[in-house]
């Protein structure tokens, strides 16, 4: 139980982040190299992590775990461990990381790369501060998924949220502050909720610790079983963010610099919604039970709801903010259907959705440093002009509508599926949802990419080499996941059935009934 | 306590027998003080700043060192002649007094190394002469020497002095009189800023009224106590409610007068309404040893008066606590947002951490106490430090408090942009910094007993957070103005003082283990 393995995951970022950070700010260039380097580093020790992640019968279902004691008199550990859900999550963040750091690599560049129209305020941000802020947000991200103690998982899931804070505040749009400050509102108010419900955790199993395997089947089952789900579900919900909780993502994605904005809808989020299978349905399977119609109900909403949002967008950050409102719902959906496939797919789409997001919101800010303008109305024919920023927009766009071929296909049929064998209305409902997609994935590319040449798109020079760095391994993995998802799905699959069974161990009610068979 | 010796004596008079070891804190820095008053009428006025600032410093160490030596001691003195009652003694010096005793000696020692930061100001925060009619061809003279009316010193030792009483005293008439001991001067210290002279003894007056006001209800409720009890030992009252045979109402409205007393001395509303005028008016390292160290001595006080005193009528009491506590934060949650000073804002601040403090007290068992003393103590440091940027941040008028001046300051220090908001952010409550782990401890001390209190708590915090927060927007995403204020480079004694206070945030907020098991130690009141 003391392996650093983890640990040293962990830490690499940290110690990067703090030495950007010494750095001076002359240094700007070093300051990049360096965090690219110590971004490429977490990812290959991360890939290696993942090839000897055992998935064989019989296999640990947490593995890499190592335990120290940190604060004794709280019963607090520094736990860290992965399932196959966790450690496919950690490998989409570290995977994003690298993507987003040489895609804003000129973004605060006064000639070329920055996305609005350079001022005297805008030339004095700081790259290394940016650089260091992506890797201090990196650490806070692998905590997250990594912890295996609840104190801990939390202390990651707040402390998370003043990188990020720094990242829009400082580097953001014209509407940063106010942006900053109402997403960082929004998530302590969720923070501060679920800390209560931690605390009531604490004290109502009795527990001496805050692990999680101490905590599992402890929770007494009663109403303060419904209020401590409650309180885990809202933090969890606003991160996410499902509807009615959303409205803060639209602003923060908008006026998050793109690259903020890829890891804050790509990983940060996932952190909401990987919390719902962490700790909302093992900790509280009959609240969770209990409150599931609702969480789907509110999930098909949320599926159709933005749509609509996203077809009535003009402002291209905002729309993608929209869109992953809408593919939050089907997380949701696949999640709360406890059922394999849709446990299964929900992973897979978290993982697909991050790719996915993360290389449109990447694409899209490639396009507005180039026209300076949020607004999709002030192009037009831009394919003329840019082919291979037109071909890598439109990939990306047709993995947002989860074009079968694609990997977003795939965790999208799965949930699908999943929810049909249990809720056959809203899976209907739910499939209207990806009709919806290739609307407005259509539109947009239309709207900014065909048509007559507008003059202003004349001048776009197309992407260079390192722009296509950036997003062609995403891309190339999302194919490659599309045509052959199945390593990934072995790495998920015995984890989400772990995860179910904890639901089911304590409540074998009859209406969830056995898990129907897999598709395989 | 009289009673009881001449009742055991039998008429003839024998002295009680007094641990004095035990108060050598107390006499170490009462005999500075004195040091002080002398130093004052003898030394040359050059030499007497840096006299006088030995001297306190040298009292306060001496001090430390005393309590760090007594650090096991459990006893209370004096010793009654002729009883066999245990905690008879009007002064308890046991784990919870030493503990807030050591924190109050720290906190007072960076105050004073606040206080004689001379290099941010023309002679130092101080004024040059309290007493000059203000606007007189005097005092502009004296304003633009570097004259220091070094009074400051030893009357900041007095308030030191009753603050260590405060919280060991276990007779309500002795904590009447700590009471007054520590008051007394720090009305007089309102009054000494060296700017803003007349909102400065605008503050050092309604300082004294209010609190003298307070002082009364104190007494009020002592004496009924009294009348109930018929002693004014904490235990004897104690005892009293399960023996007593005299009218309930005169033990209820005592101790509501007697917490009234204490409540405003700890700035916890609805008695708060002196705090954002008083720290806004005095000088800032003035408000910054009001903030930290009366708030610790306060906090002390109510825990011994509660926990020892009324600890078994708790159900009777907790009400209103309670009351109080969403008073608090709900006043200095809410009315925090619409301010527009920082020195106000801080002000606000410390009214909704006292009532987070109180969500603690609620619980009545040793952890409570614990995390009462861990939170006082993360507190002080954190609103210390905070305090002590403040008076960094200047323009042509001195200090420059004005939320508007603070945009964009990030640009100007980033060193002091990015240590405000490590404190900021620890008063809001992040993880990895002090101010989380003491809410931790006190939420989770609480909840069995004040589950929907511990709920109002954090939507309170949820709230403050949007104040500390904007001041971080400012600092960071905004444009500074025009001649704009700059910020001073400090000297050393504000330096290590500010350090220090940064330091003791993150280190508890990473490493609390050793202070909380302190803590747990140290908060031995029920047994």
């Amino acid at each position: 139980m003391h392996s650093l393995t983890l640990v040293i995951l962990v830490l690499i970022p940290l110690v990067g982040s703090v030495g950007v950070f010494l750095l001076k700010e002359h240094q700007a260039r070093l300051a990049k190299l360096v965090s690219l380097a110590v971004a490429l580093v977490v990812l290959v020790y991360t890939l290696v992590l993942t090839f000897r992640f055992d998935t064989g019968p019989g296999a640990d279902r947490f593995q890499y775990q190592g335990s120290w004691t940190w604060i004794k008199s709280f019963g607090v550990h520094l736990a860290v461990g992965v399932d196959g859900i966790a450690i496919v999550l950690v490998l989409m963040a570290v995977l994003l990381v690298p993507a987003v750091m040489l895609s804003s690599w000129n973004s605060l560049d006064s000639r070329a790369g920055a996305e609005e129209v350079v001022t005297a305020d805008t030339r004095r941000r700081s790259v290394k501060n940016l650089y260091g802020l992506m890797l201090l947000l990196e650490f806070f991200m692998v905590g997250a998924f990594t912890a295996t103690d609840v104190f801990l998982f939390y202390v990651f899931f707040e402390a998370m949220l003043v990188p990020m804070y720094f990242i829009i505040g400082s580097f953001g749009g014209p509407r940063r502050q106010y942006a900053a400050m109402k997403f960082f509102l929004y998530s302590l108010v969720g923070g501060l909720l679920m800390l209560a419900a931690v605390i009531g955790l604490y004290i109502t199993t009795g527990s001496r610790t805050f692990a999680i395997a101490d905590l599992i089947g402890k929770v007494p089952d009663n109403a303060t079983q419904k209020w401590l789900f409650l309180g885990f579900f809202i933090a969890f919900a606003i991160k996410a963010p499902l509807v009615p909780f959303h409205t803060w993502l639209p602003d923060a994605g908008a006026e998050a610099p793109a690259g903020g904005a890829a890891l804050l809808v790509g990983v940060l989020d996932k952190v909401g919604t990987f919390g719902f299978l962490r700790y909302c349905l093992p900790l509280f399977p009959n609240a969770s039970t209990y409150f599931a119609p609702a969480v789907l109900i509110l999930s098909v909403i949320g599926i159709l709801y933005a749509a609509f949002l996203v077809i009535g967008q003009r402002d291209m950050k905002r729309l993608v903010a929209y869109t992953s409102v809408a593919h939050f719902g089907f997380i949701g959906l696949g999640i709360f259907a406890f059922t394999t496939q849709g446990g299964s797919g929900a992973v897979l789409y978290m993982v697909n959705h991050g790719l996915s997001t993360g290389a449109l919101f990447i694409v899209v800010g490639l396009l507005i440093a180039r026209g300076k303008s949020r607004n999709v109305d002030d192009y037009g024919g831009a394919a003329k002009v840019t082919p291979v920023l037109a071909g890598l927009f439109l990939l990306t766009g047709l993995s947002a509508l989860a074009l079968p071929g694609m990997s977003t296909f795939v965790s999208e049929f799965l949930v699908l599926v999943g929810t049909f064998t249990r809720h056959k209305g809203l899976a209907v409902l739910a499939t209207t949802g990806t009709v919806l997609a290739a609307i407005y994935v259509l539109y947009l590319y239309q709207r900014a990419f065909q048509g007559k040449v507008s003059e202003k798109v004349t001048k776009f020079r197309d992407v260079n080499v390192r722009e296509v760095a950036a997003v062609a391994p995403l891309l190339a993995l999302i194919i490659f996941l599309g045509v052959y998802p199945k390593p990934l799905l072995d790495v998920i699959n015995p984890a989400v059935k772990a995860t179910l069974s904890d639901v089911h161990k304590s409540d074998p009610a009859p209406k969830l009934g056995p898990v129907a068979g897999g598709h395989k | 306590m009289s009673m009881t010796v001449l009742a055991a004596a039998g008429g003839a008079i024998s002295t009680p027998s007094v641990a004095y070891h035990a108060l050598m804190p107390i006499f170490i820095v009462l005999g500075a003080a004195l040091l002080g008053v002398i130093v004052e009428a003898v030394v040359p006025r050059a030499d007497r700043f840096n006299a006088q600032l030995l001297v306190t410093i040298a009292g306060l160490v001496g001090a430390l060192v005393a309590v760090a030596l007594l650090r096991n001691t459990r006893l209370t003195t004096p010793t009654p002649v002729g009883t066999d009652k245990p905690f008879a003694g009007s002064l308890a010096i046991d784990g919870v007094g030493l503990f807030l005793q050591g924190t109050i000696l720290i906190l007072a020692l960076m105050a004073t190394l606040l206080v004689s930061e001379r290099s941010v100001d023309i002679g130092s925060p101080i004024v040059a002469s309290a007493a000059v009619v203000v606007g007189s061809p005097t005092d502009r003279t004296l304003a633009r020497s570097s004259r220091v009316q070094t009074e400051v010193f030893p009357l900041l030792l007095f308030a030191v002095s009753g603050m260590l009483i405060f919280p060991v005293a276990n007779n309500l008439l002795l904590m009447f009189v700590a009471l007054e001991v520590l008051s007394l001067p720090l009305y007089l210290m309102a009054g000494l800023a060296r700017r803003r002279r007349l909102l400065s003894q605008e503050a050092s007056l309604k300082y004294f009224l209010l609190g003298a006001f307070a002082s009364a209800f104190f007494l009020y409720g002592l004496a009924l106590l009294y009348g109930y009890a018929n002693t004014v030992d904490l235990p004897g009252i104690f005892e009293a409610q399960r023996t007593s045979t005299k009218s309930d109402l005169l033990l209820y409205v005592g101790l509501a007068l007697l917490l009234v007393g204490l409540l405003f001395k700890a700035s916890v509303a609805p008695f708060h309404s002196w705090t954002p005028d008083v720290y806004h008016g005095s000088a800032t390292p003035v408000a910054a040893f009001m903030a930290s160290c009366t708030k610790v001595a306060a906090f002390g006080a109510l825990l011994r008066v509660l926990y020892v005193g009324f600890a078994g009528n708790a159900w009777n009491w907790r009400p209103i606590i309670w009351a109080v506590a969403i008073a608090s934060m709900a006043v200095g949650a809410i009315l925090g947002v619409t301010q527009t000073d920082v020195k106000r804002v801080l002000a606000y601040s410390s009214i909704a951490h006292a009532g987070f403090i109180l969500v603690g007290l609620v619980a009545v068992t040793k952890d409570a106490a614990a995390s009462v003393l861990f939170y006082v103590l993360t507190y002080g440091f954190s609103t210390l430090a905070a305090f002590g940027l403040v008076m960094l941040v200047r323009d042509a008028d001195g200090e420059a408090t004005h939320l508007s001046q603070w945009s964009g300051l990030a640009r100007k220090s980033p060193m002091l942009a990015a240590v405000m908001t490590v404190l900021l952010l620890s008063m809001t409550g992040i993880p990895l910094t002090s101010g989380f782990t003491s809410k931790f401890f006190v939420f989770r001390a609480a909840w069995h007993t004040a589950g929907p209190l511990v709920v109002i708590a954090l939507l309170a915090s949820a709230v403050a957070a949007f104040y500390y927060l904007r001041i971080v927007v400012l600092m960071f995403f905004a444009d500074p103005p025009e001649n704009g204020p700059t910020v001073a480079i400090p000297g050393w004694s504000a330096s290590v003082a500010l350090t220090f206070g940064v330091v003791v945030t993150v280190v508890l907020g990473v490493f609390p283990q050793p202070i909380i098991d302190l803590a747990g130690k140290a908060a031995n009141l029920l047994g």
